[in-house]
């Protein structure tokens, strides 16, 4: 098959769908590869090192939708380049089929079989070509560069000769694909992250990029991400309301705000409110990555930058990815090429479109001029339904004290069940054993706690010195067998001393043994 | 051979019971002031060096304790009160400390759990020989009590000339105890060191009824053991017999346990061990063995303990052998075994950028942790993340593999325990599983009717490339089929361990 990019003609867009090394992957796949003349230029990809790698340029737009049988772009294709493709033609590009309603229609009109790259369905095997994920991690990381170009201070602490300097306060809402970017890349500058999303779920995943999980004092709602294959549902008004008081409480400390919170099919939810933003303090940057579906602050302007009264800037970009044209369009590209690779399974060249693939299917949105979007759900489960965690995080502190009182009462009472049946054992005893016995017993009694006790912190790896040196240990019997070897009984004495002899080989095989082991473990 | 004479007598001493005896005649009991002070210490070195076991560093330092108390004790022993015969004691320890010597430089690392299981069966012995004696001793003193015979009664028998009918009782309570546990310890460690060492063949084998057969010999154990507490009929027969028994029982409930279960079953002899010197430190009334007895005791249990968790199984199951009986058919497991040669296993450990080794007692069988380890440090070279995921229970003693791996050089540091490392197989490259089966399995997650259902496992499956090496197409010990050699990203790589490892390297740059 042949397969061609196009240049992308959005105005801004830096992205291109194949570049020089994805062109060689295809290639192996028994593709021929074809681009725009020009397609690569503001990704940093010339014309010539497309050729280097094998690939075809063409001049025109028209002459690559005429050479090629799959068309790979970046964003949705504009009316003009969908009327000059042709019946049977394969695309490849973002689509939102929800939002472009007429570009669908014409797609089917002309007979093309679309396959959208934001429809890849959220399972595991599929992430190779999660290309909303590959951009949105760009998007966070850029969105961290931008907020720092337009923040005038350091974002981590020093202290220095010249004064002290507090590390930035950055929050970021939305703990996606994005979000999370967005806190590797804030922490890893020095700046101390808070992170909030509406899944307590993710919480731990914010906590292990070094963020700290900002929790909301909200009993039941605790959304289930799995039922939405992962991403965010709307929530209640109460929810909201005690979102947007806690947000006001965080307000007036933070220096950066990253918001991120999209919810599917939806206008992006407005967290950040006009009061909020007064409450900042000059100089402080909040970066709206949901500008294009309405942002998430009210006063967000989609693709400007704007600085409020009291000097907040307020940054409304939509094409972050665009702004790092080289990297989204290497990561683009070989999400496509994955595209590519699950659609010619034989590796042979031949395009096999199989409806019954799950991804395949649920990328398709028209096929042989029929609609295929929506598809029906993934017969997977993108993720596995969240098991009810067993402690709930959003504990009041009345909440946990009652909890921790009755673990501390049925600790007790487990306890004192154990001595009470413990000291009724030993009364037994001691109504039929001589003292002598019970003194003994103590020692014996204690000795065990003190076996237990120490035993539980020996390490895993020692196990076997362990039982090599217990076993050395345990020829302490040889001391028995010594206090009874002066007998005057000819059969004890020869008893005595075959156990004293079978000990000894004990003593010595034993912590011999164990010194041997324990010589051996080094560090690197 | 002096006799040290006590002219008062010891408080609580009731005259009535050995009247044929002055107490004036009667040798002191080893509670000499030194000694006691010397067990003391002793007690103290033994818990310091068990716990110092908690970090590689401070077990170094451990040993050492533990071998200064053994020494402190035992010549406290020898130059202590009532002790007879020295020269004999002297000798038998040279002995004996030059066969250990041997023994402890000649084994290989692979032969260690044969080898610990043969030491457990030599202190069993040991405390079953100690229980006879004290009987052969008691015997003695009840005859010259009888017959009011005015003999000097040295060593051991001084103290039992002490002793009123209920402390007599309690001593014989003692004496059939520690007998019985040595016994079953002693019969039960040969078995465990035929199986370890390949003499007797490691599958289970059950005798028909083979549980109710050990109840009722245990039974039989406990009525003799009353009629000998009793002191009815021949006391010295009932004591033999009780011997044998517990021999018997020793023998056919390891006979019934699996190679799998190893683990379990020689730390669970090494309690045994310990709990048979504490009922002798009862005998003799010596507390340096009692306390000792209770911490070996008391350690092996909770290594069984740990080892059963580890397998998510019971301890009791274990004990009774084999697998708990199985609830349904097992899945079908679908898809084939696709072999793989080195030069691909090669390549993909080339392209790889994380890779995590699987050992198991296939490793050792093969002796290829050397192999291994040359493959580990030639990777690290390129620069490659190595680690080791080491299963509770693999091989066939707990933290086998540790000190295997620790022979062959491999830095502690990098080999991780299975909590450690099981969340990081999904962003790993490769996983080399080598001579591991059942603690690889994704049966225990994946069917609820497989018989080891429910056991933590190693989640290999998880890693972008499997590789299994393994001599052949048979399942493992424990006889379930493997799903994981019939994954779609795994490849079996056959043949012997160190060969096919030794086959990897020079293909490694």
């Amino acid at each position: 098959m042949r397969i061609g990019a196009l240049k992308e003609t959005t105005e801004g867009e830096a992205r291109v769908a194949v570049t020089p090394s994805s062109a060689g992957h295809l290639q192996k796949l028994g593709h021929e590869v074809h681009v725009e003349s020009g397609a690569g230029a503001r990704a940093g990809f010339s014309d010539a090192a497309y050729e280097r790698a094998g690939v075809t340029v063409h001049p025109t737009a028209a002459a690559l939708i005429a050479a090629v049988d799959v068309v790979a772009k970046v964003r949705p294709p504009s009316d003009a380049e969908m009327a000059a493709m042709r019946e049977g033609q394969t695309l490849i590009s973002f689509f939102y089929p929800g939002q472009n309603a007429e570009l669908l229609e014409a797609a089917r009109n002309r007979g093309v079989n679309a396959i959208a790259m934001d429809m890849v369905p959220r399972i595991s095997r599929a992430q190779k070509m999660d290309a909303l994920s590959s951009m949105a991690n760009i998007a966070g990381y850029r969105a961290v560069i931008e907020a720092a170009n337009n923040f005038g201070r350091f974002f981590t602490g020093q202290v220095t000769a010249a004064g002290k300097v507090p590390p930035a306060k950055v929050l970021i809402v939305g703990a996606g694909v994005a979000g999370l970017a967005a806190i590797g890349a804030a922490t890893s500058l020095g700046a101390q992250v808070y992170a909030f999303d509406v899944r307590p779920e993710v919480a731990e995943q914010i906590e292990s990029m070094g963020a700290e999980f900002v929790y909301l004092d909200f009993k039941d709602e605790l959304q289930d991400g799995a039922a939405t294959g992962g991403y965010a549902a709307p929530s209640s008004p109460e929810f909201r309301g005690a979102q947007l008081a806690k947000f006001r409480e965080l307000a007036p400390e933070m220096d950066i705000v990253i918001t991120t919170a999209l919810i599917p099919g939806r206008p992006a939810p407005k967290l950040w409110t006009e009061d909020m933003v007064a409450a900042m303090k000059p100089g402080s940057v909040i970066i709206d990555l949901a500008a294009e579906r309405g942002g998430n602050c009210d006063l967000t302007v989609p693709d400007e930058k704007i600085v409020t009264d009291n000097g907040v800037t307020i940054i409304g970009y939509t094409d972050f990815p665009s702004r790092m044209g080289a990297q989204a369009s290497e990561l683009y590209g070989n999400n496509v090429r994955h595209m590519l690779a699950d659609l010619t399974p034989a590796k042979d060249g031949t395009l096999v479109h199989d409806m019954d693939d799950d991804v395949i299917r649920g990328a398709t949105v028209t096929k042989d001029r029929d609609v295929t979007w929506p598809p029906p759900p993934p017969k997977i489960q993108a993720i596995a339904v969240q098991k009810p965690k067993e402690k709930p995080r959003e504990l009041t502190p009345e909440e946990r004290r009652a909890q921790e009182l009755a673990a501390f009462r049925a600790q007790t009472r487990s306890q004192v069940t154990l001595l009470g049946v413990g000291a009724l054992v030993m009364l037994l005893i001691g109504l039929f054993a001589p003292a002598s016995f019970l003194s003994h017993f103590i020692v014996f009694v204690l000795a065990c706690f003190v076996g237990f006790s120490v035993i539980w912190n020996v390490a895993h790896s020692l196990h076997t010195p362990l039982m090599a040196i217990t076993n050395a240990i345990s020829s302490i019997v040889i001391l028995g067998a010594l206090l009874q070897i002066g007998s005057g009984s000819a059969w004890v004495v020869i008893l005595g001393a075959l156990a004293v002899l079978m000990t000894a080989v004990n003593i010595f095989g034993g912590f011999l043994v164990t010194r041997r082991m324990l010589a051996m473990f080094q560090k690197s | 051979m002096a006799t040290t004479v006590i002219t008062t007598p010891a408080p609580g001493l009731d005259p009535v019971v050995s009247p044929g005896i002055p107490s004036s005649m009667v040798e002191a009991l080893p509670a000499f002031g030194f000694t006691t002070a010397a067990y003391v210490v002793a007690a103290v070195l033994f818990i310091l060096s068990l716990g110092g076991l908690s970090g590689q560093e401070s077990a170094k330092r451990a040993i050492w304790y533990g071998i200064v108390g053994m020494a402190l004790a035992v010549v406290a022993t020898l130059f202590g009160p009532g002790l007879h015969n020295w020269w004999l004691s002297l000798l038998m320890i040279v002995i004996g400390g030059a066969g250990g010597y041997v023994l402890a430089t000649r084994v290989q690392m692979t032969e260690m759990p044969q080898l610990v299981a043969a030491m457990h069966s030599l202190v069993g012995l040991a405390a079953v020989f100690i229980g006879l004696n004290a009987q052969i001793e008691m015997g003695r003193v009840m005859w010259a009590r009888a017959n009011g015979v005015t003999d000097v009664f040295r060593g051991f028998a001084a103290v039992l000339a002490h002793k009123t009918p209920a402390e007599i009782a309690m001593l014989k309570i003692e004496v059939a105890l520690g007998v019985f546990i040595g016994a079953v310890t002693f019969t039960g460690s040969v078995v465990a060191y035929g199986k370890l060492a390949g003499k007797i063949d490691g599958k289970p084998r059950k005798v028909r009824g083979g549980h109710w057969t050990n109840l009722a010999a245990a039974l039989v154990a406990l009525l003799l053991t009353l009629f000998y507490v009793a002191g009815w009929g021949p006391a010295m027969l009932w004591l033999l017999v009780i011997m044998l028994i517990a021999g018997f029982i020793g023998w056919s409930l390891i006979m019934g346990i699996g190679g799998a279960d190893m683990p379990v079953v020689v730390s669970m002899l090494n309690s045994y061990s310990g709990w048979a010197a504490a009922m002798i430190g009862f005998t003799l009334s010596n507390d340096l063995l009692i306390v000792v007895g209770a911490l070996v005791g008391s350690s092996g249990a909770i290594l069984s303990y740990i080892m059963c968790r580890a397998m998510n199984r019971s301890f009791i199951s274990v004990i009774l052998g084999g697998f708990g009986g199985e609830t349904g058919p097992a899945m079908e497991i679908e898809g084939e075994q696709i072999a793989i040669d080195a030069e691909g296993v090669a390549a993909a450990l080339n392209e790889a950028d994380s890779v995590i080794i699987v050992p198991g007692y296939g490793m050792a069988v093969a002796q290829a942790q050397q192999s291994v380890s040359e493959l580990t440090r030639k990777l690290r070279a390129a620069g490659k993340k190595v680690r080791f995921a080491i299963h509770p229970v693999a091989g066939r003693l707990p933290g086998h593999m540790n000190v295997l791996l620790a022979e062959a050089k491999v830095p502690y540091d990098i080999v991780m325990e299975m909590d450690e490392i099981n969340e990081d197989f999904p962003s790993t490259d490769v996983a080399i599983v080598i001579g591991s089966n059942d603690i690889v399995n994704p049966a225990a997650q994946e069917d609820p009717n497989s018989p080891i259902a429910g056991m933590p496992v190693l989640e290999v499956w998880k890693a972008k490339h499997v590789f299994v090496s393994k001599r052949g197409q048979g399942t493992g010990y424990s006889g379930i089929e493997n799903p994981l050699f019939y994954k779609e990203n795994t490849r079996m790589f056959y043949g012997d361990a160190k060969k096919s490892i030794d086959a990897l390297l020079p293909m490694i740059d």
